[in-house]
């Protein structure tokens, strides 16, 4: 099994993701995977844009937005991408340490982005009592805020099993796919925020 | 593992090996044995419905079961019977076809076929405990939102869990055609089944998705107390219809196209000449494909989205007669002056062709904004889309069954019995649906449960459940034969029918690792190449050497098992806070055992070279 053998910088191919069978599979997998996902943000989107002043009557976005708070939820998640980046610039690199290292700061800057995240929910629910159920506005807005929000836990929590179970074997072409992969999610987390951001936030704060 | 099989395994062995499989070819008979029942179901969901109608005033089934009836006959027909079968076919042989090994990702084949098979039988459990979905299978708002019994929750939770199934298998096809092709087997070389399968792949990768969230809505608005589609709190029912068509049109295509794959293959193997105008049937295809994502607002017609909309609709909704008439005449040219040999398979490619003309017509006809307003939901509508999804989807599946048969289970299915079917089923078929564009003309409603007498309406209906009965009578002709064939049926060689693609290269039934070789493909009928330069056998394209397999699973079964149980706890949490258990309970299990499958290294395992060698002599 020649391929879980830690890789040393000399035997190491140019993209270690895409070096065996399975490794391209996964790659373009998960390529795949994403436009799907697009798909299912696009419906979320388009709901929400359809029901985004169905307030009946309950708070509007206007009343209760903050940009700054979500002017920092957007600095945390753009630069953990940027740190993804570094870590996958590493794993080129052949340097396992500083991967895992620019990894874990990756996770931690979207573990900040999930917590403001429900910092923000609760003080809609506690100070403008606007929930879920409070009208078609409240439901898309939780929904596809939190859609995002979900796949941002399930890209963390991802990040953590890939990270613990190679923590002590190094760079091979067994998980090299499957660090690159994770990456790629993760900057599709990030492009559909960037969208969450101008659609919910600024249209919802200026219109 | 030894390749030395064909020893008498017991039952329990057999089972086991089918609960773990993750072998593409064995998987292909999971989802013929799953979709083969749920078609049955229908089947019989179906003959209920017909006897219900077979006179005015009728009272054999109450209102209400009625509605279930029709409910559940048409989401089993789409989700459980027809989609499963095609991908039993795809399954059993467009791996072959590209001359691969293996699927790109076997284990998320097997996880795709046990979600449907659980979300099939969650879907089903509905009829034992308090009643079936009741609001049809396009189970539009508010009739789903109001309605009172859990049946439309065990429809969002049943599809939901299925259509993950379905999702997976697409990506992995995908992924599969793009990266396992054999050496030479360029794009334009593909066997058209092939084709057709890629490209309905990525209609499953962009057309599942918006049927996802449109189930998440619902479920959101009938347990969670959101308000999608409470016109009272703002919510809009428009929003559910968009979304289910956005996934609904495209839908008849991924059960279309296919078929349209296999029927090439048929032509072409029994006229004895290559596909004609097989460029222009990849193309054709495409554009099929893509004007089908775009016309889901001609099921909207009569919603009120306005003479601008609708039009552009209607225009979109024409042009799609075009490619598909392209294919019907290449069809038609690949029979002309080939020496054509007409048995099962064939004849049921055959009688597609002026069914699947009736369907198509009509469909220009209901394309018509116009004249929809008065087809629509009367059973001009129902005629249609059986004309389609029966003379089409169903044809082929049986035309499919016959071609590949040998090569999924090694023995030939019989023949004569064969013929019965398709004639049985063929005049049933016709009887039933001919006569039910007249009832639509005349003024008969769609999915109601009875009609009055003096109205001219009886005849009709009376001929229609006749055939109905006669295609139940066809379809167990099959499962006769199928018995038959299994126990006293003709052992099937390698190249039963003179094929002319790479499934035919190999053994009947394939080892479990398809090629001992990877074969070097020189052009399109990579076989059939090869035979007419007198080669007995394919060239291979690669030496001899270690092959890769993966390791068979109990994951994927465990994993849909506890999505199973947490689908239970989601519908009955709203009655009892104690269901929650079965929810957490079973999403924890699903999620642990993903857990326990990503922290596991699953490296598969080795056929050894030596052992290859010895199995040859
Ligand atoms: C085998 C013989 C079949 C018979 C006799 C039959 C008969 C019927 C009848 C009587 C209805 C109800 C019409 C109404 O009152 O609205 C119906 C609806 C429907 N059928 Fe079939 N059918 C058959 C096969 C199929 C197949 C194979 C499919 C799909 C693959 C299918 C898909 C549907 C769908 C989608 C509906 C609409 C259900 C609804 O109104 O919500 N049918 N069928
Ligand atoms: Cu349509």
């Amino acid at each position: 099994m020649s391929h879980i053998h830690p890789l040393h910088p000399e035997t190491m191919p140019n993209e270690p993701e895409k070096a065996t069978l399975e490794g391209k599979n996964k790659f373009l997998g998960l390529w795949f995977f994403l436009g799907g996902e697009t798909v299912l943000f696009a419906s979320l989107f388009g709901t929400f844009i359809a029901l985004r002043n169905s307030t009946a009557g309950g708070p509007t976005s206007q009343e209760m937005f903050g940009l700054e708070l979500v002017f920092i939820m957007t600095v945390l998640l753009l630069t953990s991408s940027l740190t993804s980046v570094y870590a996958m610039y590493h794993m080129k690199n052949h340097d396992f340490k500083k991967m895992q290292i620019w990894l874990g700061v990756t996770g931690l800057l979207g573990l900040g982005f999930l917590g403001l995240e429900i910092y923000e929910f609760s003080h809609y629910i506690s100070d403008y009592g606007f929930t879920f159920r409070s009208s078609a506005f409240g439901s898309a807005f939780y929904t596809l805020v939190g859609f995002h929000g979900g796949h941002v836990t399930f890209g963390i929590c991802w990040l953590i099993t890939i990270m613990i179970r190679n923590a002590k074997r190094g760079l091979n072409l067994y998980n090299a796919p499957k660090f690159y992969t994770f990456s790629l999610y993760w900057h599709f987390i990030d492009v559909i925020w960037v969208f969450v951001f101008t659609v919910v936030y600024l249209m919802g704060k200026v219109a | 593992m030894s390749i030395a099989a064909a020893q008498k395994r017991s039952f329990s062995t057999v089972l086991w090996d089918y609960l773990t499989t993750v072998d593409h070819k064995k998987v292909a008979h999971l989802y013929l044995f799953g979709g083969g029942f749920f078609f049955l179901l229908g089947g019989i969901e179906a003959l209920i419905i017909r006897i219900q109608l077979i006179k005015p005033m009728n009272d054999v089934v109450s209102a209400g079961l009625y509605n279930e009836m029709f409910t559940m006959h048409g989401t089993t027909m789409i989700f459980l019977a027809a989609m499963p079968l095609i991908l039993a076919l795809m399954n059993a042989a467009m791996p072959l076809q590209i001359g691969a090994r293996d699927v790109a990702f076997p284990f998320l084949n097997a996880l795709g076929v046990w979600l449907f098979i659980f979300g099939g039988i969650l879907l089903n459990l509905s009829w034992f405990l308090g009643g079936a979905p009741d609001a049809g299978w396009t189970s539009y708002v508010p009739l789903a939102t109001d309605s009172a019994s859990h049946g439309v929750d065990f429809y969002v939770l049943g599809l939901q869990i299925a259509g993950a199934g379905t999702l997976m298998s697409g990506i992995n096809f995908l992924a599969t055609i793009v990266n396992m092709r054999a050496p030479g087997m360029t794009y334009m070389r593909m066997p058209l089944f092939t084709w057709t399968t890629f490209i309905t792949s990525t209609l499953i990768l962009f057309a599942f998705p918006a049927l996802t969230i449109g189930l998440f809505l619902l479920m959101f608005d009938r347990m969670f107390g959101s308000a999608f589609f409470d016109a009272a709190l703002g919510g809009n029912a428009i929003i559910w219809e968009h979304l289910f068509w956005i996934f609904g049109h495209p839908e008849v295509y991924i059960l279309i196209l296919p078929i349209f794959g296999v029927f090439s293959e048929v032509f072409a193997t029994f006229s004895k000449k290559r596909l004609f105008g097989y460029t222009a049937m990849v193309f054709a295809t495409m554009l099929i494909a893509f004007l089908g994502f775009m016309v889901w607002a001609h099921h909207m017609f009569t919603v009120g989205l306005g003479p601008m909309a609708n039009s552009i609709f209607a225009v979109a909704t024409m042009a799609i007669a075009v490619p598909t008439g392209i294919k019907i005449f290449n069809w038609l040219a690949t029979m002309w002056g080939g020496s054509i040999k007409i048995n099962s398979a064939m004849l049921w490619s055959l009688g597609f062709i002026p069914t699947f003309t009736i369907g198509g017509m009509t469909g220009v006809m209901l394309g018509s904004a116009v004249a929809d307003y008065q087809y629509h939901d009367t059973y001009f509508v129902v005629a249609h889309f059986h004309y389609v999804i029966v003379g089409g989807t169903v044809f082929g599946i049986f035309a499919g069954l016959h071609y590949w048969w040998p090569k999924m289970f090694g023995r030939i299915l019989n023949e004569t019995l064969g013929q019965i079917t398709f004639w049985v089923f063929f005049i049933g078929f016709h009887l039933t649906f001919f006569i039910q564009h007249f009832l639509g003309l005349m003024g008969m409603p769609r999915r109601y449960w009875v009609f009055l007498e003096g109205q001219e309406l009886d005849l009709g209906n009376l001929i229609s459940t006749i055939g109905a009965f006669l295609m139940g009578v066809g379809v167990i002709v099959f499962l006769y034969n199928v018995v038959v064939t299994a126990i006293k049926g003709e052992k099937a060689a390698a190249d039963p029918w003179d094929g002319r693609t790479l499934e035919w290269s190999i053994p009947s039934p394939p080892p479990f690792y398809n090629f001992k070789q990877v074969p070097l493909v020189r052009g399109l009928d990579a076989l059939w190449i090869e035979k007419t330069e007198g080669n007995r056998q394919m060239t291979p394209g690669e030496p001899l050497d270690d092959i890769h397999m993966p390791n068979g699973s109990i994951m994927p079964f465990l994993m849909s098992l506890g999505f199973f149980v947490a689908g239970i706890g989601f519908i009955y949490q709203t009655d009892h806070k104690l269901w929650f258990l079965a929810l957490y309970g079973g999403m924890a299990f699903a999620l642990g055992t993903m857990v326990v499958r990503s922290l596991k290294d699953d490296l598969g395992y080795y056929v050894k070279k030596e052992e290859l060698e010895r199995e040859a002599k």
